[in-house]
């Protein structure tokens, strides 16, 4: 524990931290570009120089390590002489057109120069100009305003993974550009808009639209992915204008994935903004009384058990309990939330959940990945175990698709032959997770949602347990969702009740006429061909593949516009926050169920969301438990029964278009032009 | 003066055969088993007697750097690297010695190689030296088929092995740290310190990057003893030195003398003098491109070794002596210094990337005139905020020149401003 003196005062820190740091601790202000927690020291700004006695030169702050005794001044003259010299030379050359930048008023550049900089230019010669480079539809470049932190080059090479930025040129020609120019090929790289300290790197779907003074800031919880992602909305007016990452240790330390920042235009088009009937096989606009009699009308003629109702990805643990409730009233049996038709159980939370929680990745020593692929379900996460692999020692095995994740890992198999094999130790893949201390196996929704899913999930537990990976300081046995409603929904017991049909069930059952009454609740990634016959009611936000089979719409409240509960995939409860209005008449999910259900004659026992509450947290305590994980030291699994071999598929296969909003957003639809599948239809000349 | 009995050099101008047959007649190669059997301690100790310093500009003492390096290895490799990257302007020394006197220089690199308990030395061959790496290779081949590298090197009982690697014509790898990064394959740009190369160098090991020069004269040092080199020159300004003389002296060239030699006797006695006599200096660089100018005033009496000229605020750096007689426009030629370190600043740190443009636009302007006098100031003042600043010392390099320039040149420069302002051509000088 060195113990330095700064700027008059004694602090002891933490062996092998940095002089800034230790500045930070002792509250003495050091100015920094190139530095971030996060990334590599580049030590390239300078901006953070420090006086250090006994040192004939100032000294970067950031780069030096702190040492016993040495004595810091970071407010002599000569200290602020420097500071003021480095702010000089990176302005000399920087446009200021601020005016114009769309950094402006959260400009790194900007502030250190109010704080550290001079009021004038000695500047007379012309300003270096850099040519724009091109990097695809979500980064947006001026590249005149680089100040060559490589910030943005260090995040691509040792968070995402994808070595793809650099610089090119020498001394002031230095220019940073991808590689011919090409989009980063990262779900992570929007990122680089949040670290870039000046306007070099913007966001181009949102340049020009808003000033950051003129946003409210609203503290929310993503749903992209399963991750739970901390978010922050920025809106003006009813309209969502951007979304940022916010700082969450535990789940995405200060990154996000571009679908998560980027979805805000999908929550402006096709969205279902009143009631509709459906009339002589057309929709038509309708009041919420003529929606609400039109469901009654059928509900009341058909017997319960040929009704049924399916929760979407996206749904939020408030509307699935109301909806829940008001089936369980009628004694409807036929309940879903598990659209994919995983084939996991509610019951033992541990069977379902991200056991080692996703800042224990970084704990583990071995991992072995069943039929997914991390990267596109939950690109957050796979940068966690990105960073615990660029740390060594890290194998990694995967079964199902062999994915590239950004590090190294060994494909081991295909399918369920290799899992067996893994399980009876005779692949020497067993061994390496026998000899771990902390082994991990992740298990995708690929691999579960299979009609031999639950053999699946016994083997991997079987594999797990020999492994030595459950025990009561550490759970390594992993589900990886896909879907934000997923854990909530299973902890809530939204699945079919006794003798209750199941997704498939439901399905099949809806095309021979078995089950006449089907109510959808944000629920579009079902076959919903099979869906022709019933009676559909769909209560979502957007005119997706639901709403088009639908007889009666409800137009409900995006997750950006409703107070409300999602549990991400390691089970932590988090509450997402209104940032903006429903549009039109579209309203909350609990409320437009509590309002029908008054019309079904089954009120429900609450009149405000306070109530529903309470109510939930009664029936089901850990809900209230919001941003906790509790680590189980035993996992169950089902009866397994026989694996067939036939290759895992991975769930995820189009990253940009997995739930409605992502449909409906002009932006994915680019990304997906730019980044999809380029081998299918592509011709060569096509680029 | 220096006699020739005390030349560590004997080949510099290649009359003799630069192979192993002619240097083993210069008496290279002879027992260096017996120096290696004298051990670690002693080959580095009697450095440290000698006082060398090292030769590629900054005059670190060399015993003291390779004392730096481990004692012991913890499982990582020892590296020595020899730093022929010679490219400072004026500078042509270490393409002598690789030329025509390779020999010195593998055999210094087995000896420095055998004291910091290194297996492997790598020398880094600039990359406009197209000849004098296919030389050197030549000599290392000739080592190897001789039994002095490899396995059992010199019979010394030390397994050493010795590579020739080539740059690809940056100035900035020329700095030890940009050097290692350019060896391993990245972009030449220099790293953080600490961790300095003796703890953290290429590959993550232990490296020791010492200039071509400072190894050379290794293998006399121990073979004639520290009392010998040391009793040469002046105290901490030991030995012999080869100087490069370049510019407007009547015989430019290469020659080793002793260290401390006055800049005149060095000027005259080995360079036919001043173009035009001595009367006619303006001014000389004393050290390769990177130290300031001394005008004739101090030329007459300064010394050349590293102490006496950084008394008068300049610094003996390579040895690279530019002599610019009368004739010269001062000014332009400085100008001209520092477009050369804005087309080699890497880019990495921002004093240096922005500051070299800046210095290099407003030489140029003082060069026509075209300028208020209040900017010579403020120059003086961007070069003050580029020294010190940067990560490397290309900054310092990029800067002093300008300095010089100023400190000793200001009335030139005024003048040159007034006479544009009153409408007068500027005054052309020739080349």
């Amino acid at each position: 524990m060195p113990k330095l003196t700064i700027d008059g005062v004694e602090v002891e820190v933490e062996n092998g931290i940095t002089v800034l740091q230790a500045c930070e601790e002792a509250n003495a202000d050091v100015p920094r570009f190139c530095y971030h927690e996060r990334l590599s020291i580049a030590g390239n700004c300078r901006m953070c120089l420090v006086e250090i006695e006994k040192s004939p030169k100032p000294v970067a702050s950031c780069a030096m390590p702190a040492a016993d005794g040495m004595v810091v001044h970071t407010k002599t003259p000569s200290v602020k002489r420097a500071r003021e010299g480095v702010m000089e030379f990176l302005l000399i050359n920087h446009p200021l057109d601020c005016p114009i930048c769309d950094q402006g008023g959260e400009c790194d550049l900007q502030d250190q120069a109010m704080a550290f900089g001079v009021d004038t230019s000695r500047f007379d010669e012309n300003k270096r100009a850099v040519e724009d480079k091109e990097m695809g539809p979500l980064v947006k470049t001026i590249m005149t305003r680089c100040i060559h932190c490589t910030r943005c080059v260090r995040f691509a090479q040792e968070v995402a993974g994808v070595p793809e930025i650099g610089a090119i040129g020498r001394g002031e020609d230095m220019e940073i550009t991808t590689y011919l120019e090409k989009s980063l090929t990262s779900e992570l790289s929007g990122n680089v808009i949040d670290l870039c300290p000046v306007g070099a790197l913007t966001s181009k779907p949102y340049a020009f639209t808003a000033r950051p003074w003129e946003l409210r800031k609203t503290e929310s919880i993503d749903v992209m992915d399963a991750v739970g992602s901390a978010i922050r909305v920025d809106a003006r007016g009813k309209e969502v204008m951007r979304v940022m990452p916010r700082l969450n240790e535990d789940v995405n330390e200060e990154w996000i994935s571009d679908k998560t920042r980027f979805i805000w235009d999908g929550l402006r088009s096709q969205r279902l903004d009143q009631p509709y009937v459906r009339e002589n096989g057309k929709l038509r606009a309708a009041s919420w009384n003529e929606a609400f009699d039109a469901i009654a009308e059928k509900v009341t003629s058909t017997t319960p058990d040929k009704m049924a109702a399916i929760a979407g990805d996206l749904a939020c643990v408030e509307g699935m309990s109301a909806l829940r409730d008001l089936m369980t009233s009628l004694g409807v049996a036929n309940l879903d939330c598990r659209q994919d038709g995983t084939k996991l159980n509610s019951g033992d939370r541990a069977s379902y959940l991200f056991n080692s929680s996703i800042a224990g990745i970084e704990d583990a020593d071995a991992l072995l990945i069943i039929g997914s692929n991390p990267r596109t379900e939950a690109p957050v996460l796979n940068a966690r175990i990105r960073k615990r692999w660029s740390n060594g020692g890290f194998p990694v095995g995967i079964v199902g698709e062999n994915v590239d994740l950004t590090f190294d890992t060994e494909h081991l198999g295909a399918g369920g032959q290799t899992l067996k094999e893994i399980a009876d130790g005779s692949h020497p893949f067993a061994r390496i997770l026998e000899v771990a201390e902390r082994p991990m196996i992740i298990l995708g929704q690929g691999a579960l949602s299979r009609a031999d899913g639950a053999a699946v999930h016994a083997t991997a537990l079987q594999i797990a347990e020999k492994a030595g990976a459950i025990s009561a300081d550490w759970n390594g046995f992993n589900v990886l969702h896909t879907s934000a409603a997923r854990v909530g929904g299973l902890d809530l017991g939204f699945v079919p009740g006794e003798g209750g049909k199941d997704v498939s069930g439901i399905l099949d059952a809806a095309s021979t006429g078995d089950v006449e009454f089907v109510f959808l609740l944000g629920a579009d990634e079902i076959d919903t061909s099979k869906l022709e016959n019933p009676f559909v009611v769909y209560q979502g936000t957007h005119g997706d593949a639901g709403a088009h089979v639908a007889d009666v719409i409800l137009p409900g409240a995006a997750y950006t516009e409703k107070s409300a509960l999602w549990v991400n995939t390691e089970g932590r409860v988090q509450m997402g926050r209104r940032a903006a209005f429903p549009p039109g008449d579209a309203r909350e999910d609990w409320s437009i169920l509590r309002a029908l259900s008054d019309v079904l004659g089954q009120t429900l026992p609450f009149d405000s969301l306070q109530q529903l509450r309470a109510g939930l947290f009664e029936a089901h305590p850990h809900f209230a438990q919001l941003d906790t994980v509790s680590t189980a030291s035993s996992v169950t699994s089902g009866p397994g029964g026989a694996m067939d071999d036939t290759p895992f598929a991975n769930a995820v296969t189009d990253f940009y278009f997995t739930n409605p909003i992502a449909r409906a957003s002009k932006i994915m639809a680019d990304c997906a032009a730019t980044y999809g599948n380029k081998e299918a239809g592509a011709t060569g000349t096509n680029g | 003066m220096l006699q020739d009995k005390d030349r560590i050099f004997t080949n510099l101008y290649g009359l003799d055969d630069y192979g192993l047959e002619g240097a083993r007649r210069r008496g290279d190669w002879d027992n260096t088993k017996d120096i290696i059997a004298k051990g670690r301690d002693w080959i580095i100790d009697e450095m440290k007697q000698s006082g060398l310093r090292g030769r590629g500009g900054a005059g670190f003492p060399t015993g003291l750097k390779w004392s730096f390096m481990p004692k012991e290895s913890d499982g990582r490799p020892h590296y020595l690297v020899v730093n022929a990257d010679e490219s400072e302007p004026g500078t042509c020394k270490d393409r002598e010695i690789l030329r025509h006197d390779p020999h010195k220089l593998v055999e210094g690199c087995l000896l420095a190689g055998f004291a910091m308990g290194a297996n492997a030395g790598y020398i880094y061959v600039r990359g406009e030296f197209i000849f004098e790496r296919e030389q050197l290779q030549r000599a290392v081949d000739q080592a190897y088929d001789a039994g002095l590298l490899g396995k059992n090197a010199a019979d010394s009982g030390w397994d050493f092995e010795l590579f020739v690697v080539h740059g690809a014509g940056a100035y900035i790898c020329g700095e030890e740290t940009a050097l290692i990064e350019s060896m391993e394959g990245k972009k030449g740009m220099p790293r953080l310190k600490p961790p300095f190369p003796a703890n953290v160098g290429l590959y993550g090991a232990p490296t020791t990057v010492n200039n071509v020069e400072s190894i050379a004269v290794a293998p006399t040092i121990l073979r004639r003893g520290a009392a010998w080199f040391g009793g040469l020159g002046r105290p901490n300004n030991t030995g012999t030195k080869v100087f490069s003389i370049s510019g407007h002296v009547n015989n430019p060239c290469n020659v080793e003398e002793e260290m401390g030699i006055p800049m005149r006797e060095l000027i005259d006695k080995h360079c036919g003098g001043v173009r035009g006599g001595w009367d006619n200096l303006l001014a000389v660089i004393p050290g390769g491109a990177s130290v300031p100018l001394l005008p004739k005033s101090i030329c007459d009496t300064v010394l050349m070794d590293f102490d006496s000229l950084k008394e008068v605020q300049s610094g003996l750096g390579t040895a690279a002596v530019v002599v610019m007689d009368k004739s010269t426009d001062v000014i332009k030629a400085i100008a001209r210094l520092s477009a050369f370190y804005k087309h080699e600043s890497c880019g990495q740190c921002t004093p240096c990337r922005e500051g070299t443009g800046w210095m290099w636009r407003v030489m140029e302007r003082l060069v026509t005139g075209e300028a208020e006098v209040e900017e010579i100031e403020m120059l003086l003042d961007v070069t003050k905020r580029v020294e010190g600043h940067t990560i490397c010392a290309l900054g310092d390099a990029a800067a002093w020149p300008v300095q010089g320039l100023i400190r000793h040149f200001r009335p030139v420069i005024e003048e040159r401003i007034a006479t544009r302002k009153s409408g007068g051509a500027a005054p052309v000088a020739a080349e």
